[in-house]
């Protein structure tokens, strides 16, 4: 199959459904994401989050519906899409016993990357790492280790970013910090989805805040058009109505 | 041809990957040898052995000591997948999943053949038996080939159960009995000094298990470490 050509969304998902067991986490949910933008992801615990990332980073199917990435659907195109996805979790996907060179090198030759040891540098040199590149990664603070996974989800240049809580654990050093880091990485124009449970990080980094409940978005709403400036006060009537 | 060269090139990639990180936390070797060092110890107690008997229950032994040393060392390798969403890692990347589980059974398959090679000479030393056969060299190559193939496969779906030390046993050895069974006779037969004719249906049997099992498991693992 080839890409379909739509020159602008670089995610579009139409009634997605996805079921665990009898359990419904998303019913019929619509979305879409522009080329350049940046997504927040809020709602409630348990509300899809994490499901919608999961299913658009390739790592679980739909039940129904269509998913299309990069203009690739989901799930038969899913090797295609996979090189343009860099994902970022609150867990760090890194070895604990491998230093971060190492960690980034393996995963460089899983992406197949040609001149390896120049992009690794340059890598660990953006998310301000290489002073302590040959350290063993469980050395590293939760906020180093956060950002060598931005390091790691951006080491073969992804078009797209999926973030699903990278500030979790976080004090308020380390993600601002890592909030440097992602504005430094997305400069580029990276396209970003990220899940978060944190207003004001999501409002310091999104232009565009969509509101997930009950396995759907609810509301979407640009920096420019939220109600009186007041994100937490938008929210909080989006998901009491 | 490049996608066949990716795919050996990942494959060897994620076993080189295993070995460094053993070679840093000498996590997997150390549970696995101490436990059949204590396994072939509590044997070498509990049963007095003739020189007639010795030759008869040593492939017993030699098997029970690898499946269960087996069975921590598969056990290790895939929760350090878990653990720290590593095996998401390996998930993302735009690799077979195929290699992904190739590369993991070769690296298991290393363990293995290393916790053999340590405890063959003890066990010769303890228990006064020569076990320096090609023969029975080839039964170990064979059982532990098929073992860690289909091993590794239940591993990778015991690691995302919560009970997920316990669940790997319950899942692996019944389905590993035949492979078993094939082995503990094949080593058997060369440590009594059996004619070829009456070890080689246990050798092809073993061979059978083994193209089986990876094959199986080859096709299967996709299925397996997706929700």
């Amino acid at each position: 199959m080839t890409p379909t050509a739509h020159p602008d969304a670089v995610i579009e998902v139409h009634r997605l459904v996805k079921r665990f067991g009898t359990k419904m986490v998303l019913r019929q949910l619509e979305f879409s994401v522009s080329r350049g933008q940046f997504v927040a992801l809020l709602g409630p615990n348990g509300a899809g989050k994490t499901t919608l990332l999961r299913i658009l980073a390739t790592l679980s199917r739909p039940t129904l519906g269509e998913v299309r990435v990069a203009g690739f659907h989901l799930p038969q195109q899913a090797p295609s899409v996979r090189r343009m996805l860099g994902v970022v979790s609150h867990l760090p996907l890194l070895y604990g016993d491998l230093s971060a060179e190492d960690n980034l090198r393996f995963y460089a030759r899983l992406y197949d990357l040609p001149s390896i040891n120049e992009r690794v540098t340059a890598v660990l040199e953006l998310v301000g790492l290489a002073s302590r590149r040959r350290d063993q990664v469980r050395t590293y603070s939760r906020g180093m280790q956060q950002r060598l996974a931005i390091g790691r989800a951006v080491l073969h240049d992804p078009v797209i970013l999926l973030l699903d809580e990278p500030h979790t654990g976080l004090d308020q050093d380390a993600s601002q910090m890592l909030d440097e880091t992602l504005r430094q990485v997305v400069s580029g124009g990276c396209t970003v989805v990220m899940a978060s449970h944190d207003l004001s990080r999501a409002l310091d980094l999104a232009n565009r805040f969509d509101i997930i409940g009950r396995g759907q978005i609810i509301a979407s709403v640009t920096r420019d058009h939220i109600p009186n400036g007041d994100l937490l006060g938008y929210y909080r009537e989006v998901t009491h109505a | 041809m490049r996608e066949n060269t990716r795919f050996w090139r990942s494959m060897l990639a994620i076993t080189w990957k295993d070995l460094a990180l053993e070679w840093r936390s000498r996590e997997i070797l150390t549970a696995m040898l101490v436990f059949a060092l204590l396994v072939i110890f509590i044997f070498n107690y509990a049963l007095e052995l003739t020189p007639q008997t010795r030759s008869e229950v040593t492939a017993g032994v030699l098997w029970v000591t690898f499946a269960f040393a087996g069975t921590l060392g598969l056990n290790r390798s895939l929760s350090v997948e878990k653990d720290r969403g590593c095996l998401d890692g390996l998930l993302l990347a735009p690799v077979d999943r195929s290699a992904i589980y190739l590369g993991k059974t070769l690296a298991n398959l290393i363990f293995m053949l290393v916790v053999a090679a340590i405890v063959l000479p003890i066990y010769s030393l303890l228990y006064n038996t020569n076990l320096f056969l090609p023969g029975l060299a080839l039964v170990i190559l064979l059982g532990a080939i098929g073992y860690v193939a289909v091993g590794t496969l239940l591993s990778s779906m015991a690691v995302q159960a919560r009970t997920r030390d316990m669940l790997l046993p319950v899942l692996l050895f019944p389905i590993a009995i035949p492979i078993l069974l094939a082995a503990v006779k094949a080593s058997s037969g060369f440590l009594q000094a059996l004619p070829f004719e009456e070890i080689s249906p246990w050798l092809n049997l073993l061979v059978v298990y083994d193209v089986i099992f990876i094959s199986v498991s080859f096709m299967v693992f996709e299925f397996v470490v997706e929700e």
